[in-house]
C-alpha cells in the first residue's frame, strides 16, 4: 500500500526540481491513512481499528433501528383518535446487553490507545539529529541544532532528515500557536510561545512528505505548508555539509547588482550566510535553489514563480509579512539573478 | 392582602368546563398588559419561552447563510470570492452564532414555555430574572452583531486562541468586542441556569416526585447546573483577555509571564460542559416526544435519567482531549483520553433505550418521529467520530482536519437542532393551537436528512485525507476538490430543508388544522391544558401519581394523578412550592406581577458593556449606575410578594 505511493515520491533531491507542494505528485499528499515511518504506523493501525468499531457500530445501530421501525408500525391515524398503548413491558435486559457490549469494546479501545500510546511517546533509540522547528506567522523557521555552535544553521519550510532514524524535534513558538504536521510521519504537535515541545519522527525511506499548519494561526493559515525530505544517510550528510558552507558569491555583474539591492532592500528581513543580509523576521534564504518550493509550500520553486512571489507577495498570500520591495523590473530582475546563484 | 392569605391552606376544587368565576379571575390576575407595555414587562414564561425560540431560529437562519457563503468559497481550490479576512471572519461568526446564539438559546426557549407546563406549576420560579435572562441574550446578540455588521466580527475563531487574539496579533476591536459580548451573554446564560435549577427544586407539580419528572427537565437542570459552574471560566477567560488588551495586564502573554495554554484550559472547562448542555436538553424532548409516537412509556427511564447526570459530570473531566497536541504530559493524556472513551457509556444508555422503546411500541410515522427516530442515526455517527478523536494517538492525526468538523456537525446538528426542528413538529400545536402541515414535513425531513448527510458525511473522508479546519481555500491536487463540492451541494440542499421547515411555520400558523389540547394522545401534563395554553396555565394546580398522567386510564399507575383536580390559587398570582424530592406542598408563593425592571436593566447593563468597548468610561459609569438604580427598584420589598410587614393586632 505505502510502496506504491513512496516510489512515486521517491525523487533524489539533486534531481531538477520540477514540483513543490501546489501539485504534489500523489493523490492525497495529506492523508494519514498510511504510514510512512515507526511513530505513525502503530497509529495507522489504531485508526483503522477505531474506524472499523465505529462503521460495526454505525450498521448495528441503524439495522436496528430500521428493525425496531418496520417491526410492526402502528397506524396512522393520529392526530384524531385515541392509539392503543403498549403496556410497559422489560426490555431493560436488551438495554443493559447493549450497554455491556458497549463498554467492554470501549474498554478494549482504551486499553489499545494506552498501548500504541506507550509506543509512540519515545523513540527506542536515541534521536541522530535534533533539529529545531519555529512556527512563524506563515513559515517554518527551521535550525539544526548541534554542540558546535559553528555546526548549527537556519533553513525554513523544508526539512531534511536521513531515513530509517529517529529524529527529535524541538518545537517553538515564534508569535501565535501553529502545529506542526508531517501525517505520514507523525501526528500533530503545538508550536507555543513560551513553552518548547518535544516530538519526535522517523521516515523508514527515502522520499518527500508533505506537511501542513494545523493550528489557525491567522490570514494565511491556509497557506503554510512544509515539507520533509528524507535522504539516505550518505545524501543526507552531504546536504548537510553543503547547507553549512557559505553560498558561493556570485560571478556575474547583474547577480551582483541584485546582491546589493538584496542586502539593501531584503537583508532586513532575511538572511544569506556569508552577506551582509542578516534578518531574522523571514526565512534564511541561504542556499534557496535547493529547496523544492517557494512561500511555506504556496509555489513551487521555479524561475517563473520566484520572479511571480518576488514581484507580487500579497497577491499571491495576502496578509504576509513579505511585502514587495520597491525596486524598478531591472532591479527585480537583478534580484532574481543574484536569488539564482543561491545554490 | 393579609397574612392569613398566603398562610392559609388552600382549598380543593375540579375544573369544570366553563368554570366561569375562577378562570375569569385568574385570566385578569395572570395576563400581561395588551400593546407595548405588556410586550416590554411581561414575566410569562410562555411569551418568554417564544421569543427565546423565534430569535434563536433568526440567529440560526444568519449562521446558516454565513455558512453558505463560505461554502461557496470552499466550492472549488484557490476560490477568490471572499478574502481571507473575510473569511476569517464568516467562520468565527458562524461558529459564534451556532454555539452561543442559537444552540443554547433554542433549548432554553423551549424548556421556558415548556417546563412549568409539564412540571404542573404556573410559572418558572423567578420569572422577572427569567425576563431578564432573555432580554440580556437578545441585546448581546445584537451587541455581537453590530460588531460584525461594521466589520469587527469575530476573526479567531469561536475558540479565540491567544496570542493570536491579543492586541499584538489582532490590533483591530474585533476581538473587544467578542469578549465583551460573550461576558454579557453569560450573564444571560447564568441567571437563566440558576431560575431552571431552582424551578425544578422547587416547582413541581404536587405528587410529581423526583422520579416522575419528565426527562427533558433532566436534561435542562443538568444543563443549567453544569452552565452554573462552566460559565465563570469562560466568563472570567475574556474578561482577562480583554484586561490584556486594553489595560496591559499580560495573563495570556508568555514573553511577561503569562501563560497561552491558560487560555485553553479555561475556555475548554468551560467549552467541553457547554456542548454536553447545548445536547442532553434537546435528547430529553427526543425522550419524552419519541415514546409519544411509539404508544408506550420510554424503556429505562430512571437508568435514562441518571445517565443524563452522568455525562454532564464526567462531562466536566474531559476538556483536555481539545487540548491533545499542546505537548501536555503522557499521564494527563492518558486520563483524560480514557475518560473521554469511557464517557461513551452513558450515551449508549440512551441510544439502546430509545431504540428499545421503538423496538416494543406501535411507531407512528410523523414528521415528528421521523426526526427523532433518525436523530437516534446521527446521534451515532457523531457519537463514534467523538469516541475516536479520544483516542489521543488517532486524536493527534484527527484534530484540527474536517474530520472533526463532521464530527461536531453531526453532534451539534444532529443532536440538537434535529430533535429541535422534531421538537417543532410536537409542540407547535401547544404553542398555536395549529399543527404544522404534515405533507411538507415529510418534504422537510427528507431533504434535511439527505442534505444534512450529503452534505456532512464527506468532511469525515475529507479530514482522513488531511484536509486542515479553517483554512480560507486550499490547493488542487491534494484530493479534496469533488469531496468538497459534494459537500458544498449538500449543505444548499439542507439549506433549502430548512427553508421548507420555516414556510411550514409561516404557512401552519395561519391555516394549520386546528389542534385541540392533545393533538397526539401524548401523557404529560402540558397536553391536559388548552393549546394555547391560558396565561395562567392551570385553573387548578394538578396532582401527579404517575410518569404518564393522561395515559392511567389505559395503563394505570400506583396512585391516581388529577390533571383537572387540585389545588385553587386565586388571590393574586400564586403558585405552590413543593419539597424537592417527593413534590409534597409545602408553601404558597407569591409570584411577581409583570415589571419594567427586567427589561431596563439589560439596557443599563449593555451600556456598561458598549462603554467599556469605545472605552467612553462615562457611559458605562453611567451603566453602572443605571443598573443600580433599576436593582433596587427591581428588589424594592413589594406588598403584594408579602415582602412588607403589616400591621397585626398585637404588633
Amino acid at each position: 500500500m505505502c510502496n506504491n505511493r513512496l516510489t512515486k515520491t521517491l525523487l533524489p533531491y539533486a534531481l531538477p526540481i520540477w514540483f513543490a507542494l501546489a501539485r504534489p505528485a500523489v493523490a492525497t499528499p495529506l492523508d494519514y491513512l498510511h504510514a510512512a515511518g515507526r511513530k505513525a504506523a502503530p497509529v495507522v493501525a489504531l485508526t483503522w481499528g477505531v474506524i472499523t468499531i465505529s462503521i460495526v457500530v454505525i450498521v448495528i445501530i441503524s439495522v436496528l433501528l430500521a428493525g425496531a421501525i418496520w417491526r410492526r408500525p402502528g397506524s396512522a391515524a393520529i392526530p384524531g383518535s385515541r392509539l392503543a398503548l403498549e403496556p410497559p413491558v422489560e426490555a431493560l435486559n436488551w438495554l443493559w446487553l447493549g450497554v455491556g457490549i458497549s463498554t467492554l469494546v470501549l474498554l478494549f479501545s482504551v486499553v489499545w490507545t494506552m498501548i500504541v500510546l506507550a509506543k509512540v511517546t519515545s523513540p527506542i533509540t536515541k534521536p541522530a539529529l535534533t533539529i529545531e522547528v519555529t512556527g512563524r506567522q506563515w513559515w517554518w523557521q527551521v535550525r539544526y541544532l548541534n554542540s558546535d555552535p559553528d555546526q548549527i544553521f537556519s533553513t525554513a519550510n523544508e526539512i531534511h532528515i536521513p531515513a530509517g532514524q529517529p529524529i527529535l524535534f524541538k518545537l517553538v513558538g515564534g508569535d501565535v500557536i501553529h502545529s506542526f504536521w508531517v501525517p505520514a510521519l507523525s501526528g500533530k504537535t503545538d508550536t507555543i510561545p513560551g513553552l518548547t515541545n518535544e516530538m519526535w519522527l522517523e521516515a523508514d525511506k527515502p522520499g518527500l512528505y508533505y506537511g501542513q499548519c494545523t493550528e489557525y494561526c491567522g490570514l494565511q493559515h491556509a497557506k503554510m505548508g512544509l515539507l520533509v525530505v528524507a535522504d539516505t544517510p550518505r545524501n543526507f550528510s552531504a546536504w548537510w555539509n553543503h547547507q553549512l558552507r557559505s553560498p558561493q558569491l556570485p560571478t556575474k555583474g547583474d547577480q551582483w547588482a541584485g546582491l546589493a539591492n538584496f542586502n539593501m532592500y531584503c537583508g532586513s528581513c532575511h538572511a544569506v550566510r556569508g552577506t551582509s543580509a542578516a534578518g531574522m523576521l523571514g526565512p534564511d534564504l541561504s542556499h534557496l535553489m535547493q529547496r523544492h518550493s517557494l512561500a511555506a509550500g504556496v509555489l513551487p520553486n521555479n524561475p517563473a514563480d520566484l520572479e511571480r512571489w518576488i514581484s507580487d507577495p500579497q497577491g499571491i498570500k495576502p496578509g504576509s509579512l513579505m511585502q514587495k520591495p520597491e525596486l524598478s523590473a531591472r532591479e527585480l530582475a537583478d534580484v532574481q539573478a543574484y536569488l539564482k546563484t543561491l545554490d | 392582602m393579609t397574612i392569613a392569605d398566603y398562610e392559609r391552606v388552600p382549598t380543593v376544587a375540579v375544573e369544570e368546563e366553563g368554570q366561569g368565576a375562577l378562570s375569569e379571575n385568574l385570566k385578569r390576575v395572570w395576563e400581561s398588559r395588551p400593546g407595548i407595555a405588556g410586550f416590554l414587562s411581561t414575566v410569562d414564561h410562555k411569551e418568554i419561552g417564544l421569543r427565546y425560540i423565534v430569535t434563536a431560529f433568526a440567529f440560526l437562519i444568519a449562521g446558516g447563510v454565513e455558512a453558505l457563503i463560505f461554502r461557496l468559497q470552499l466550492a472549488w481550490p484557490g476560490q477568490h470570492l471572499l478574502t481571507p479576512e473575510q473569511y476569517d471572519q464568516l467562520f468565527s461568526t458562524h461558529g459564534m452564532t451556532m454555539i452561543f446564539l442559537y444552540a443554547g438559546p433554542v433549548l432554553s426557549g423551549f424548556s421556558n414555555y415548556l417546563w412549568p407546563l409539564i412540571l404542573g406549576a404556573r410559572d418558572m420560579a423567578l420569572p422577572r430574572l427569567n425576563a431578564l435572562s432573555y432580554w440580556i441574550y437578545l441585546c448581546a446578540g445584537i451587541f455581537l452583531y453590530a460588531a460584525f455588521a461594521f466589520g469587527f466580527g469575530p476573526n479567531d475563531g469561536w475558540f479565540n486562541y491567544v496570542p493570536y487574539a491579543a492586541r499584538a496579533y489582532n490590533a483591530g476591536p474585533n476581538i473587544d468586542f467578542y469578549s465583551l459580548g460573550m461576558i454579557l451573554l453569560g450573564i444571560s446564560t447564568t441567571v437563566g441556569s440558576i431560575n431552571f435549577v431552582v424551578t425544578f427544586l422547587r416547582m413541581r407539580a404536587p405528587g410529581m416526585s423526583i422520579n416522575r419528572v419528565p426527562i427533558l427537565a433532566w436534561g435542562t437542570v443538568t444543563a443549567s447546573a453544569a452552565n452554573i459552574f462552566a460559565i465563570p471560566a469562560v466568563s472570567l477567560a475574556f474578561f482577562l483577555l480583554w484586561m490584556d488588551r486594553n489595560v496591559g495586564t499580560h495573563f495570556f502573554d508568555a514573553p511577561a509571564g503569562g501563560s497561552a495554554l491558560l487560555w485553553q484550559h479555561l475556555f475548554w472547562m468551560f467549552g467541553h460542559p457547554w456542548v454536553y448542555a447545548i445536547v442532553l436538553p434537546a435528547m430529553g424532548m427526543v425522550s419524552d416526544g419519541l415514546p409519544v409516537f411509539c404508544r408506550r412509556p420510554l424503556v429505562g427511564y430512571t437508568v435514562v435519567a441518571l445517565a443524563t447526570v452522568a455525562t454532564m459530570v464526567l462531562g466536566f473531566g474531559v476538556w483536555v482531549h481539545h487540548m491533545f497536541a499542546t505537548g501536555l504530559p503522557s499521564v494527563s493524556l492518558s486520563f483524560f483520553s480514557a475518560a473521554s472513551i469511557i464517557i461513551a457509556v452513558p450515551s449508549a444508555v440512551g441510544v439502546f433505550a430509545w431504540l428499545a422503546t421503538i423496538w416494543t411500541g406501535r411507531p407512528v410515522f410523523t414528521t415528528a418521529f421521523m426526526f427523532f427516530a433518525s436523530f437516534i442515526v446521527l446521534f451515532t455517527v457523531g457519537g463514534v467520530s467523538g469516541f475516536m478523536t479520544g483516542s489521543v494517538p488517532v486524536d493527534w492525526q484527527l484534530t484540527d482536519t474536517y474530520f472533526v468538523v463532521a464530527h461536531l456537525h453531526y453532534v451539534l446538528i444532529g443532536i440538537n437542532v434535529f430533535p429541535v426542528v422534531g421538537a417543532t413538529y410536537f409542540w407547535f400545536p401547544k404553542f398555536t393551537g395549529r399543527l404544522l402541515d404534515e405533507r411538507l414535513g415529510r418534504w422537510n425531513f427528507w431533504t434535511m436528512f439527505v442534505g444534512f448527510n450529503l452534505g456532512f458525511f464527506p468532511m469525515h473522508i475529507s479530514g482522513l485525507l488531511g484536509m486542515p479546519r479553517r483554512v480560507y481555500t486550499y490547493a488542487d491536487g491534494m484530493g479534496w476538490d469533488w469531496l468538497n463540492l459534494i459537500t458544498t451541494a449538500g449543505s444548499f440542499l439542507f439549506a433549502i430543508g430548512v427553508l421548507l421547515f420555516i414556510v411550514n411555520i409561516f404557512k401552519s400558523y395561519r391555516t394549520g388544522t386546528p389542534a385541540g389540547a392533545n393533538p397526539w394522545d401524548a401523557p404529560t401534563l402540558e397536553w391536559s391544558v388548552p393549546s394555547p395554553p391560558p396565561p395562567y396555565n392551570f385553573v387548578v394546580i394538578p396532582t401527579v401519581g404517575s410518569r404518564h398522567p393522561l395515559w392511567e386510564d389505559r395503563l394505570g399507575a400506583e396512585e391516581p394523578s388529577y390533571p383537572h383536580a387540585g389545588l385553587v390559587l386565586n388571590k393574586g398570582r400564586e403558585a405552590i412550592g413543593t419539597s424537592v424530592l417527593d413534590g409534597e406542598p409545602e408553601i404558597i408563593l407569591k409570584m411577581p406581577r409583570d415589571s419594567y425592571a427586567p427589561f431596563i436593566l439589560s439596557l443599563t447593563t449593555t451600556l456598561i458593556f458598549i462603554g467599556l468597548a469605545f472605552q467612553f468610561w462615562w457611559l458605562a459609569a453611567l451603566g453602572i449606575l443605571g443598573s443600580g438604580t433599576d436593582i433596587v427598584g427591581w428588589l424594592w420589598p413589594e406588598r403584594s410578594l408579602g415582602e412588607t410587614a403589616e400591621p397585626t393586632a398585637n404588633g
